[in-house]
């Protein structure tokens, strides 16, 4: 129960305190480049935290998949970039993204077995949500770049992969 | 990896025995941009079916408790069919991805 609430705590403040929510703000396509790098690295560093700290299979292959899907698509990202000689550009969402995930990392990290693991998981089905949310109305209908778009309509049907693979481990964890 | 390297054994032992198999199909089967294509299959007990996964993310084609067949990136993998059945198969890293094969004596 503490662990659901500190979870739905860090996903309501990263909700607020970044600009995914707000459709006004429309994203370039060098800050958005940049911020679906930094959403990928952010759940590669979360996954990592999982595979050093968890004994749980399934907890642990979710996180590998985690690790090799997002590193596939942000080679493919860095290679678009350098392709289309876009330079990927720092930004509040990325900013806001960063500091809400380094408070999260901090929050897991204090977990151990199966409380570490619910909470990995719980976080892991809710942050997909909210970056697939975040695609799905900011990002790609922002997207001025075909390639770019197309790479990102890629990743969100990847990404929605993942947020059902979370939902299953989720379940199992029971 | 020890998966893999289970599905990648049993496929190449499958690979084996099906060179015995007389006039036996192969269905060729695309995964692009997370879509299995085609998604419904019909075949004959004995046909193959070549997985070929042109995405930039590994895919697995399973079947629970039946078969798992990991398909690495730009790479393609041959099941054989050997049991007449109706079944669902998924990829266990994207559930999303979904799809039938109908396996007919």
């Amino acid at each position: 129960m503490f662990c659901r609430t500190m979870t739905a705590l860090a996903v309501l403040s990263l909700l607020g305190s970044t600009h995914l929510a707000h459709a006004a703000d429309k994203p370039t396509d060098p800050q958005i480049a940049h911020i679906a790098y930094t959403a990928g690295i952010i759940d590669v560093e979360a996954a990592k935290l999982a595979i050093a700290k968890s004994k749980n299979k399934d907890v642990v292959a979710f996180a590998r998949d985690m690790v090799r899907d997002h590193d596939a698509v942000n080679t493919q990202a860095l290679a678009l970039v350098k392709k289309l000689k876009v330079t990927p550009e720092d930004n509040d969402t990325s900013r806001s993204l960063v500091k809400a995930a380094t408070v999260e990392r901090a929050k897991l990290d204090k977990f151990d077995g199966a409380a570490f693991d619910k909470a990995y998981v719980t976080n892991e089905v809710a942050y997909h949500k909210q970056v697939n949310g975040a695609l799905e109305t900011l990002l790609i209908p922002s997207a001025k770049n075909a390639e770019l778009k197309s790479l990102l309509e890629t990743g969100l049907k990847i990404f929605q992969g993942h947020e059902q693979h979370a939902e299953h481990v989720a379940a199992g964890l029971k | 990896m020890v998966l893999q390297l289970k599905a990648w054994i049993s496929v190449v032992l499958i690979m084996g025995l099906g060179s015995i198999a007389a006039r036996a199909e192969t269905i060729r089967v695309t995964i692009e941009k997370m879509v299995f294509t085609p998604a419904v299959i019909t075949a004959k007990v004995g046909d193959r079916i070549e997985w070929i996964n042109k995405d930039i993310v590994d895919h697995t084609a399973t079947v629970k408790g039946r078969w798992d067949v990991v398909i690495s990136s730009g790479k393609a993998v041959t099941l054989q069919l050997e049991r007449a059945e109706s079944v669902d198969f998924y990829c266990r890293f994207h559930p999303n991805m979904k799809g039938r094969v109908t396996v007919t004596p």
